[in-house]
């Protein structure tokens, strides 16, 4: 039996949208980073699916760049937040508030 | 029949580590709901027949991204959360908002779009093709991403980095 | 399978311990069935039997799932390894002949699900230092998580060279590529065929994978108490023992395909004999390569843990990344 593609793209949205909410809610700085690594994947999941339909492999080859971008960006977010913490000694982004200690 | 059990029984485990990322206070089960959800992630791929992206996602994401995450939190010993004033408010307004804006979504993407059926492993994505595809036509965008992970590993080094260790220069050591 | 692996792993703990003792000039377990082939009877009924201290204040869930996670991953890999060729089981009078390939699965991408189970493997140990609690333990997982990640890199790109020769990711097709003879007398194993220089890269990445002498800093009893293991007892430690030797086991599986041939050599005998000769042969490749393992050990003293991360990262890295433009110039102008 075939799934339809919208099964699919709606688990993609769900994966979006609860990275969404643990941007919003979240107060500690590297689970925000995770909802947003969980933002990324839902868009992977996306991509190959619509490959699928198309029968393009364009899609899958994209979900590499966008996994390449995700590590680039997940290096350089976490190695920003070991120099914040060394400086500010909290991890909770609403003490994180004036530019000067 | 198969293709839907199989499916749901991912998706599930996915919706589940998704939530249990927004529901626990300290990052570390949060870090290991998102694996569990990288990893059914992995197994939907194979179901959609892309078997060389769900390979890639076990060993990069999974396997070292996540790595990183897990490193980073044992590092700095991140606690359980507190909840401060702000993140009231955000629970308030954008929990139903968010929620809204999906339910629209779903519905949109399951009763208006004119998408198709997909077999189970619909198109297989081996090796050869893709790279095929990766040196050919996405040649650009291939060695722009590198030069970008290079950019990344030199700005990660020298910001995690102690700043008196910057300046004193390599060590002359055996 | 599952018990043909655990029977491998638990003997080979038992040739760790005679080959360790004897290079050390001493007998190594005699006494417990002939030439103490059953001390590894008597250690598992020990482990069983053995009490486990209930810590009251580590992490519960992460404490009794890692070892867990790690055996479990070490196991898994072995589910892509094909042992011989095709094995003819049945009769072949007009339907065709019935047979089987000695593999669970055989993937298309089955290199890149070892490594995909390899790079899981990380977590048993990081999860396991960090919910024990103690600093000890934490250091110990965070260098030994940071030593098998980096050197995971020098161990894929080690193999990209042999991808490139066979042209395919599945383990069966790397090894068919590699029948034959060259030269003459040669066999056209991927030892000889041109990835020599890959086959060193391999062994000392998977040595520095699998946590192993002379790069088990983490785990030194001298060093780090225990490194990640320090607050385990009895069953658990148990099956981090056993992850490592399965570890072990799985990494010497693949450099028998990859580089030495997998199943092949000299065929004679009888029909019958003929059939198993090629897991004989794999058997004996594996053999050597565990026995290499503990050799190694025993002779090598250990490496400082910056001279480490340096040495993967500084000399290995490069050398692969070399070994693969090498190759596929190679390849390409001879094609």
């Amino acid at each position: 039996m075939d799934i339809p593609l919208s099964c699919y793209l709606v688990l993609s949205g769900i994966l979006f949208v609860c990275g969404v909410l643990g941007f919003l809610i979240k107060r500690n700085i590297i689970t925000i980073f995770m909802s947003i690594e969980l933002m990324l994947n839902g868009v992977n999941l996306s991509f190959v699916a619509f490959a699928a339909q198309w029968h393009a492999l364009s899609g899958q080859v994209f979900v590499f760049f966008v996994m390449v971008v995700a590590a680039a960006e997940a290096a350089v977010g976490l190695a920003i937040i070991i120099a914040v913490y060394r400086t500010r000694e909290t991890l909770n982004v609403d003490r994180v508030n004036l530019l000067k200690l | 029949m198969f293709h839907l059990i199989l499916f749901l029984f991912f998706g599930a485990i996915c919706v589940a580590g998704a939530v249990n990322l927004l529901v626990q206070s300290h990052p570390i089960n949060s870090a290991l709901s998102l694996i569990a959800v990288m990893a059914s992630l992995a197994a939907e791929y194979l179901l959609l027949g892309a078997e060389f992206v769900a390979a890639v996602q076990v060993i990069v994401y999974a396997g070292a991204i996540m790595v990183l995450f897990v490193i980073t939190i044992m590092l700095l010993n991140a606690g359980t959360e507190e909840r401060t004033k702000g993140s009231r408010i955000a629970i308030l307004i954008g929990v139903p908002g968010v929620t809204i804006g999906g339910v629209l979504v779903a519905w949109t993407l399951l009763y208006r779009s004119n998408t198709r059926e997909v077999p189970i492993g619909a198109l297989k994505g081996d090796p050869s093709a893709i790279a095929r595809l990766l040196f050919h036509q996405f040649l650009l965008p291939f060695e722009v991403t590198s030069v970008l992970i290079l950019i990344a590993i030199m700005g990660a080094v020298v910001l995690a980095s102690r700043p008196e260790a910057v300046a004193r220069g390599p060590r002359k050591d055996g | 399978m599952i018990g043909v692996l655990l029977t491998a792993v638990a003997y080979s703990v038992w040739l760790e311990r005679k080959v360790s003792a004897h290079i050390q000039n001493r007998w190594g377990p005699t006494r417990v069935g002939p030439f103490g082939l059953l001390q590894p009877l008597a250690d598992g009924i020990k482990f069983i039997l053995k009490e486990e201290l209930t810590e009251p204040h580590v992490y519960r869930p992460l404490f009794i799932a890692a070892p867990i996670i790690a055996l479990v991953f070490a196991i898994t890999s072995i589910s892509v390894i094909p042992f011989g060729n095709w094995v003819k089981i049945g009769p072949v009078d007009g339907i065709g002949p019935w047979g089987t390939f000695l593999q669970i699965t055989d993937l298309n991408i089955g290199l890149l699900v070892v490594l995909g189970i390899t790079s899981m493997g990380v977590y048993g140990v990081a999860l396991a230092g960090w919910s024990s609690n103690n600093k000890y333990s934490l250091l110990g997982a965070m260098r030994a998580s940071a030593q098998m990640v980096s050197y995971e890199v020098s161990l894929g790109l080690s193999l990209v060279g042999v991808v490139i020769m066979a042209g395919s990711l599945s383990l069966r097709e790397i090894v068919d590529a590699q029948g034959g003879v060259f030269w003459g007398f040669i066999p056209r194993w991927n030892i000889f065929h041109g990835q020599t220089l890959a086959f060193f890269i391999y062994l000392i990445s998977a040595y520095a994978e699998t946590n192993r002498t002379p790069f088990d800093l983490p785990e030194a009893e001298s060093e780090l108490v225990a490194g990640y293991h320090t607050e385990y007892s009895a069953m658990k430690f148990a099956m981090f023992f056993m992850a490592e030797y399965a570890n072990m086991v799985t990494v010497a599986c693949l450099a028998t395909l990859l580089f030495l041939g997998g199943w092949h050599g000299p065929i004679f005998g009888p029909p019958l004999l003929q059939a198993a000769m090629p897991v004989v042969w794999f058997c004996l490749k594996v053999f050597f390569f565990m026995f290499l393992y503990v050799w190694v050990r025993w002779t090598l003293p250990r490496f400082r843990y910056d001279q480490l991360m340096a040495f993967g990262w500084k000399i290995l890295l490069p050398l692969a990344v070399a070994n693969i433009v090498v190759t596929a110039l190679v390849v390409a102008w001879s094609a």
